[in-house]
This record gives C-alpha cells, sequence and structure tokens, in this order.
C-alpha cells in the first residue's frame, strides 16, 4: 500500500550550540492525514525532531541542522525559507495551555489577522468552525470576549488548537499536549486528535505510551538522539523488531 | 534559663526594636503628611488656581502661572521620557534578552535611579541651558525625563520579562513576526504593569525641585513659552517658604498640599492597578 507523504526526513542531524548533536542520522516518512507519535524516554530527542518542522530551533542561537525535510518538494531547512509563511502551514501545539492575554475570540482571530483575514464576518464564521473543530464551541459559546484566562486547563489546551487550527495548516504538531491535564481532559484531547486526522497530519510527541497507542497510526521509537524504530503503531506495540523497542514499551527501561 | 526561655526572650526583644522603629518612621510620617493637610487645607483658596501671582508683598493672587507651568513640563518630561523607557526596557527584555550588555545597561539603569536628581538638573544645565543661554520649561522637560527614563525602562524590562517565554513561542509558532508578538502579544500581558511604571515615574518626577532649578528656573509670570523660564508648582514652594510675606507662606502650604494629593493619587492608583493585575 502506498501512503501519500506529507513530509519526509532525510539523514536529518540537528546540533545544540554548535556541538551538541542531538539528532543523529534521522530518516523518517510522514504520512498524509495520519497520526504520527514519537516516542521515546527523556532526553532522547523527540521534542527536538518536532522543534526541527516548524523551525522553532531559529529563536536560538548556536543550532545548525544538516540533512533535508522535504515538505512540498522543497527542503524546509534550507536558509531560503520563509519561516513565517512555514508556521503558517506547520501549526504547534505546546504542552502547557499557552493563550494569549485577550479574550477568546480574540485568540483564534490572532492567527488570522497575521495570515491578512480583515473582513468581520468571515473572521466570526472562522472563529466558530475553529472552536467547533476543536469540541469547545458548545463551552464557550455564550462567552467569546471573556478572558481566556478564565478557562480551565483543559478547555485552554482545547482553545490553543482551534487557534491553530484556525489559520487551516496542513500539519499540526503536539508537543506531549496532556502532560498538564487531568485525565478527563486528556481525553478529550485524545479523542479531538483522533478527529482532526480528517483536517490535517498530525505528528504528536508523548511520554505517554498508552496515549501514544491509542491515537497513533505509525509511531517511532527514539533513543539517545537516534530513531531506533519506526513503524504502524500496531506493529510497533506489538511485534517491535528491536530489543530495545520492546524492552521500552513493556516497560523495563525508560 | 531554658534554652526555649531565652529564644523567647530574644523573639521579645527583636520584636520589640522593630516595632519601635516602625513606630518612629510612621510617626515623622504621619506628622508630615498631617501637617500639610492642617495647613493646606485651611489655606486653600479657589483663588489658588485661577488667579496668577501678584507683585511681591501684596496679598492676594494665586498660582495658576505655576500649576500651569507645572503641567506643562511634566506632560513634556512624560512624552519624552515614556517612549524612551518603555522601548529601552523593550530592547532590553526582548531583542537583548540575556546578552552580558543588556545585563549591565540594567545595572547601570537602577544606578541612575538612584543618582541625586540635583546632578542630573546641573547636567541638564551644561548641555541644554548654557549652550542656549537661557533657562527654559524644554530644558526642565528634559531634566524629568531623565529622572523618568530609567524608572520607566526598568519597569518595563521586568513587566515584560515576567510574560512566560511559552507565550512568544506560541504566537511564533502561528508564524508572527516578532516586532507583531512584541506589539500584540508580550505588550498585552504587560500592559497593566507598564502603565503602573509610568504612572509611578510621574509621581517620583512631579516633586522634583532640584533639577528645575537649573533648567526651567521660575518665573513669576504666567506663559506657556517652552522656550522661556517656566514656574513650577515645586520651585515656587520653595522661593514662597523661604520669603519673608505670610501670604507666600499660605500659598506654599496650599500648593504642597495640592501637590502632594496629586502624588498620593498616582500612587495609589498604580499600587491598585497592580493589585489588581495580579488578583487576575
Amino acid at each position: 500500500m502506498t501512503q501519500a507523504l506529507e513530509l519526509e526526513v532525510r539523514n536529518l542531524h540537528f546540533f545544540y550550540n554548535g556541538d551538541n548533536h542531538a539528532l543523529r542520522d534521522i530518516s523518517l516518512p510522514i504520512q498524509d492525514r495520519k497520526v504520527t507519535a514519537l516516542i521515546g524516554p527523556s532526553g532522547c530527542g523527540k521534542t527536538t525532531l518536532l522543534r526541527c518542522f516548524n523551525r522553532m530551533h531559529d529563536l536560538y542561537p548556536r543550532h545548525r541542522y544538516e540533512g533535508e525535510i522535504i515538505f512540498e518538494g522543497r527542503n524546509i531547512l534550507s536558509d531560503a525559507e520563509d519561516l513565517i509563511k512555514l508556521r503558517s502551514r506547520i501549526g504547534m501545539v505546546f504542552q502547557k495551555p499557552t493563550p494569549f492575554p485577550m479574550s477568546i475570540a480574540e485568540n483564534i482571530a490572532y492567527g488570522l489577522r497575521l495570515k491578512g483575514l480583515r473582513s468581520k464576518s468571515e473572521l466570526v464564521d472562522r472563529i466558530e468552525r475553529a472552536l467547533k473543530q476543536a469540541a469547545l464551541w458548545d463551552e464557550v459559546r455564550g462567552k467569546l470576549n471573556n478572558s481566556a484566562y478564565d478557562l480551565s486547563g483543559g478547555q485552554q489546551q482545547r482553545l490553543v488548537i482551534a487557534r491553530a487550527l484556525a489559520v487551516e495548516p496542513d500539519i499540526l504538531l503536539f508537543d506531549e499536549p496532556t502532560s498538564a491535564l487531568d485525565p478527563i481532559s486528556t481525553a478529550k484531547i485524545e479523542e479531538l486528535i483522533a478527529s482532526l486526522k480528517q483536517y490535517v497530519t498530525i505528528i504528536i510527541v508523548t511520554h505517554n505510551m498508552q496515549q501514544a497507542a491509542r491515537v497513533s497510526d505509525m509511531t517511532g521509537f527514539m533513543y539517545l538522539g537516534e530513531l531506533v524504530e519506526f513503524g504502524t503503531t500496531e506493529k510497533i506495540f506489538t511485534t517491535p523488531e528491536k530489543k530495545q523497542t520492546d524492552d521500552y514499551i513493556t516497560g523495563r527501561f525508560g | 534559663m531554658t534554652h526555649e526561655q531565652n529564644r523567647k526572650i530574644q523573639n521579645y526583644a527583636a520584636l520589640s526594636l522593630s516595632g519601635l522603629a516602625a513606630l518612629f518612621g510612621l510617626f515623622w510620617l504621619v506628622f508630615i503628611l498631617g501637617d500639610v493637610l492642617v495647613h493646606g487645607i485651611g489655606a486653600l483658596r479657589m483663588d489658588l488656581f485661577f488667579k496668577d501671582g501678584v507683585p511681591a508683598g501684596m496679598t492676594g493672587g494665586g498660582l495658576r502661572h505655576a500649576f500651569v507651568g507645572q503641567l506643562m513640563v511634566t506632560l513634556a518630561a512624560t512624552l519624552i521620557g515614556v517612549p524612551v523607557g518603555v522601548l529601552g526596557g523593550t530592547f532590553l527584555a526582548e531583542y537583548a534578552r540575556g546578552r552580558t550588555f543588556a545585563r549591565v545597561i540594567s545595572v547601570l539603569a537602577d544606578i541612575m535611579v538612584s543618582v541625586p536628581s540635583i546632578v542630573i538638573g546641573a547636567f541638564v544645565y551644561a548641555i541644554m541651558v548654557r549652550p542656549l543661554h537661557h533657562f527654559s520649561g524644554w530644558a526642565g522637560a528634559v531634566a524629568l525625563a531623565m529622572i523618568m527614563i530609567p524608572v520607566v525602562l526598568r519597569t518595563t524590562e521586568d513587566m515584560l520579562s515576567l510574560v512566560p517565554w511559552t507565550i512568544r513561542e506560541a504566537a511564533f509558532a502561528l508564524g508572527a513576526p516578532y516586532y507583531k508578538v512584541i506589539i500584540q502579544v508580550v505588550y498585552r500581558g504587560a500592559a497593566t504593569g507598564i502603565l503602573t511604571g509610568i504612572l509611578l515615574s510621574i509621581a517620583r518626577v512631579a516633586g522634583e525641585t532640584a533639577p528645575l532649578l537649573f533648567t526651567s528656573f521660575n518665573n513669576t509670570f504666567f506663559s506657556t513659552n517652552m522656550n522661556g523660564p517656566m514656574a513650577s508648582l515645586t520651585v515656587t514652594i520653595f522661593q514662597y517658604a523661604m520669603g519673608p510675606y505670610d501670604d507666600w507662606h499660605r500659598q506654599a502650604w496650599a500648593a504642597s498640599f495640592v501637590i502632594t494629593l496629586f502624588i498620593l493619587g498616582l500612587t495609589v492608583t498604580g499600587r491598585a492597578l497592580l493589585k489588581w493585575r495580579y488578583k487576575k
């Protein structure tokens, strides 16, 4: 079976501070409209890899990429890449909810305005659509002008997801999106991630192996900056090829 | 004596000493404010706000010229000092975050805050008044602005640093360029804090006399010409309080009362804003 590729990582190396070799020769296909999970123990480089996809590392000095990440036929790691455009196509949701200090509606309008959307009625439509996609609409419909800080942590995280969805990205990156949430909010976010597959390609970093098993189609296991094994989630969690992967998912280390 | 008793006695001793020190400080504070209040309210006339000064020795008149001068100089100082302070603080907290030279500038600004204001007055005298051969409202405004800038700069820097870095990353991740992240997201998060800093810095300069003596000097007549010497409440209080006439003394008390109330109002507003911000 051949699957449409959204992204392709080819022989990627990444260095912090010039010589700290954080990612080693990673090659990995990311399939269109699937959920790809990256798992592995702390410090294995999964978040570092995630932050390569939207070039977040470029906010900090003395980083270096080697290799390629191919998106729409070009290498997005090249110096010529327009990061502002790239980031509007590849959105990101962080560990802790990051609502902006403004109202619920303004939070979502923010990304849309960045993209140049001015029409009031279209903004209203897009805000509603994004909140519905993020399964938050029913909880906030009457209070769109309230501060986003009035929401609970789980609601804030869904608001942030709605904000990222509103700009209609091709890919959404999730960096341990539920690690700061309670089990009920976590369940809601997981359901949401599963339902978002119809709109976007998802890459999720998680510490929680059950979560990876529940929400993802493909799973990559990383260890010490290397991608040890990559395959369908079913295969990784039932019949992994490498002993290291087996040890990790059965809880023998990590 | 047991060890516990000993500790108790030491505790009472420390408590009594610090309590006494606090009372001593409070006594003078209440004394000063009370004195200004008692003398000031008694001396307050509507003429104070609506009439200009009369020739020395004559009774009556008011301080309209000084109120207007004070307002103009303070306003001009705010217009010069606030943008420089806010932008400088933004540079330190955002663009130069974590760099050594940003830390050096922060420390220098902290030192500037405690430089005696008369030194700043003398400095502005040297760079503005002497080359132009006359005192001016502008020179006074520049001197006050120089006192405001480090205060506003440091508050802005501190308030911006309080906005969590992850919020900025989230805005970058949506494809925002840095200047939009700062203006649309970070400033909104820090707005009340920065506004408080601005109010407190205005309160700080509104009561300054020394830097104005060398710069805007004084004027016994009503003037709105910022290029010439200008009256200010503080310098007028100084002059009237030192003068030989009872009516001058009365007006000095009244002016002291008004300016104290003004600064108190600004400070209380600033504090209240800050409290409101952290309650959210």
